[in-house]
């Protein structure tokens, strides 16, 4: 009887241990903070290009994660891409005038959308619009643009 | 058609009986009814389907043709359910106890006890201890299943046939293989049990002098046919060639020393010339 | 012609084993409900089912986290990209490795113990015992088995990923010099709760269920002679094998595609 005791408390303790393993990776391993905060205000943004931007990407401003990617769809009329993010509402006291631009984490990394405040007395509210955006940059775009340069200044040499 | 009541004198009543396994005749309409409270042996040279037997009477396999009926039940048109159902009131000891390995001897007498009744732990363990006292094994409570002789695995299985309490019990050749002194203690207990708890015994085996000890009708059965019954008196009095030389186990008679074989000087000559 | 034969009744062969399998399933889920009223009996499966594996488990989960974090540095580094091996040691773990590696190992540690424990006790006749003790044994032996095995395999899983985790952890960051702050913040931004996490979860489950089910309906059909059970242990071997690997492909197309 004692070990059947003991083969019980065991079996609770693996499966306690596997619900841990369970949270310790969805807590410490991911982007779970993308699901958890439902609070926080909406702004938009246009671009003419997103590039590889996806949704649940992180908001930056100044390196510090401060929203995150809620909606990209196409304006219909415009032809550009607009972003919807959602700001945490701590961050309240954005510049109305900041910047918007999809930035890429390292050479080959993901892509996100960074913020560069700007000097504007009045602050960014829900549903606002971002004016000043730069679009994702292009790797291919860029690679040809060099190609081109470089066909053109030896064209002329 | 599932009420089928047979007369109240008899415990199991199997008539007109066929069976075969690929092409060979098992059972070839056979007849046999096994009278309630008594102590009843089919005996027959291995290989004659006298396991086989036991396993239709009990529904664990089906005839091709015939009625078998147990307890007044018609055995092969039960449903899973009510086979079980019927099954609670039998006890079946296999030929190798088919004790639970893993768990030790007490655990193994609970275990109808524990699946099919609610009782509390306290009651569950007295009447453990009685059923194993009743086989003489109280004392072995504790013990694992490997840790047991032939003969007392054997006991400890008997005392698990009989925890729930059933009307019939069968034993698959409860002598095969025991010391003189454990097959003395089984024959006790199988006509202890039989007349204390007022069981019907049905008991397979081959070996004429314990079964003779111990049955008070015995069926011998040889090629799908019942070849004799009666008391085991009755049966070593009997004027059949055949009957005589199964009783007094000769090995020559009706039942040849030899399996069939083409004849023996040819057969090495021809393999010589081969 | 022989050839062509031989391949037909392959086949069929293979079909007609599936369909046992999941005949076999049916029967399980039908008795699951009743089997579920006696808990116990399947949390002491759980211990030798699960709890048993974990020492294993766990060793080969943080070896198999140390060998990403030294190959996936040593490729990274051509690409000045090590800031990255966060992301590809969590990432390879929770959506692969540890579902398929888990359930491989479960299958030759769990799965052979339960098909020839039960094979064991068709040939000792303790199945056939139960029947005549009017007690189902699928219902006693089978199902109890056959959810601690279902149970077990996602708990092992995350076991495995986690502990892998770690290992690529200590190789990456105290071994090589990753950065600590860059092998976490990458794996975090880069990692999804759903498509990788609860994605690896998912396959744990679906393979969990897989490699019990091969494993207990092995058990139950196996021949009753010492030669049956051991051919039997090695079908749950390659079976189950084979499954997990047809079964992640199928899981991996249908998370990329389908969702």
């Amino acid at each position: 009887m004692r070990q059947t005791r003991s083969i019980e408390i065991s079996t609770g303790l693996f499966i306690i241990l596997g619900f841990c393993a369970l949270l310790f990776l969805a807590f410490e391993t991911t982007n779970i903070q993308a699901y958890g905060d439902t609070g926080g205000y909406d702004v938009i943004a246009t671009f003419t290009n997103v590039g590889g931007l996806k949704v649940r990407a992180p908001v930056t401003m100044a390196g510090v994660s401060v929203g995150r990617v809620t909606g990209i769809r196409l304006d219909p009329q415009t032809f550009n891409a607009v972003v919807t993010m959602r700001i945490a509402s701590k961050y309240d006291q954005i510049p109305d005038d900041s910047a918007a631009a999809i930035l890429t984490s390292g050479l080959l990394g993901e892509q996100y959308v960074g913020l560069s405040p700007g000097a504007s007395e009045t602050f960014l509210k829900n549903g606002a619009k971002i004016q000043q955006t730069q679009s994702a940059i292009i790797l291919e775009n860029l690679i040809g643009q060099f190609l081109f340069n470089k066909a053109s200044s030896g064209g002329s040499k | 058609m599932a009420s089928e009541e047979l007369k109240s004198d008899n415990a199991v009543e199997i008539t007109g009986l066929r069976y075969r396994v690929g092409g060979k005749m098992i059972f070839d309409r056979m007849n046999i009814s096994i009278a309630r409270g008594k102590v009843t042996a089919i005996m027959g040279p291995s290989g004659t389907g006298k396991t086989t037997l036991l396993r239709i009477m009990t529904g664990q396999v089906l005839g091709d043709r015939g009625r078998v009926l147990v307890e007044g039940k018609n055995v092969a048109r039960l449903t899973a359910d009510e086979l079980y159902d019927l099954r609670r009131q039998m006890g079946f000891l296999f030929q190798n106890g088919a004790l639970f390995t893993d768990s030790s001897v007490s655990e193994n007498v609970a275990f109808p006890l524990r699946e099919h009744t609610r009782l509390p732990e306290s009651l569950i363990r007295h009447i453990v201890l009685m059923k194993l006292q009743a086989v003489g094994l109280r004392g072995a409570a504790q013990l694992m299943p490997t840790e047991l002789s032939g003969g007392m695995a054997r006991r400890v299985a008997l005392a698990r046939a009989i925890a729930m309490d059933p009307k019939i019990i069968f034993y698959d050749e409860p002598f095969a293989g025991l010391d003189p002194i454990s097959m003395g203690v089984i024959v006790r207990l199988i006509r202890r049990l039989n007349d204390s708890l007022g069981l019907t015994s049905i008991i397979v085996s081959h070996d004429v002098e314990e079964v003779s000890a111990v049955s008070d009708h015995s069926y011998l059965i040889s090629d799908g046919k019942v070849v004799a019954y009666g008391t085991p008196q009755e049966l070593e009095h009997n004027k059949s060639a055949w009957v005589r030389q199964f009783m007094k186990g000769l090995a020559d008679g009706p039942v040849p020393f030899h399996y069939p074989a083409p004849d023996y000087a040819t057969q090495l000559l021809g393999e010589e010339h081969r | 012609m022989g050839l062509l034969r031989e391949l037909y009744y392959i086949f069929l062969g293979f079909f007609q084993g599936l369909g046992a399998c999941f005949l076999f399933l049916f029967r399980i889920l039908r008795c699951t409900p009743a089997a579920l009223l006696r808990w116990r009996i399947i949390w002491q499966q759980i211990y030798s089912v699960g709890a048993m594996s974990l020492v294993l488990i766990m060793v080969s989960g943080f070896f198999v986290g140390m060998v990403m974090g030294l190959q996936g540095y040593n490729t990274l580094s051509k690409f000045a990209a090590t800031s990255a091996l966060g992301t590809l040691v969590a990432l390879s773990l929770l959506r692969e490795l540890g579902p398929v590696v888990t359930a491989l190992l479960f299958a030759g540690r769990a799965g052979t113990a339960l098909t020839s424990e039960i094979g064991l006790m068709r040939a000792t006749e303790q199945i056939a015992g139960m029947e005549m003790m009017a007690v189902d044994p699928v219902r006693r032996v089978v199902v109890p088995r056959f959810l601690a095995g279902a149970v077990s395999v996602p708990l092992l899983t995350m076991i495995f990923s986690a502990v892998g985790i770690l290992g690529g952890f200590v190789v990456g960051v105290s071994f090589m010099g990753v950065d600590s702050g860059a092998f976490w913040s990458q794996m975090r931004v880069n990692v999804d709760l759903w498509d990788d996490v609860i994605g690896g979860l998912i396959k744990s489950v679906v393979f969990g269920g897989a490699c019990s089910l091969l494993a207990v309906y092995e058990g139950y059909y196996s021949h009753p002679t010492a030669e049956g059970v051991s051919r039997a242990t090695t079908r749950t071997v390659v079976n189950s094998a084979l499954a997990v690997l047809v079964l992640d492909y199928l899981l991996t197309a249908f998370m990329i595609h389908g969702v």
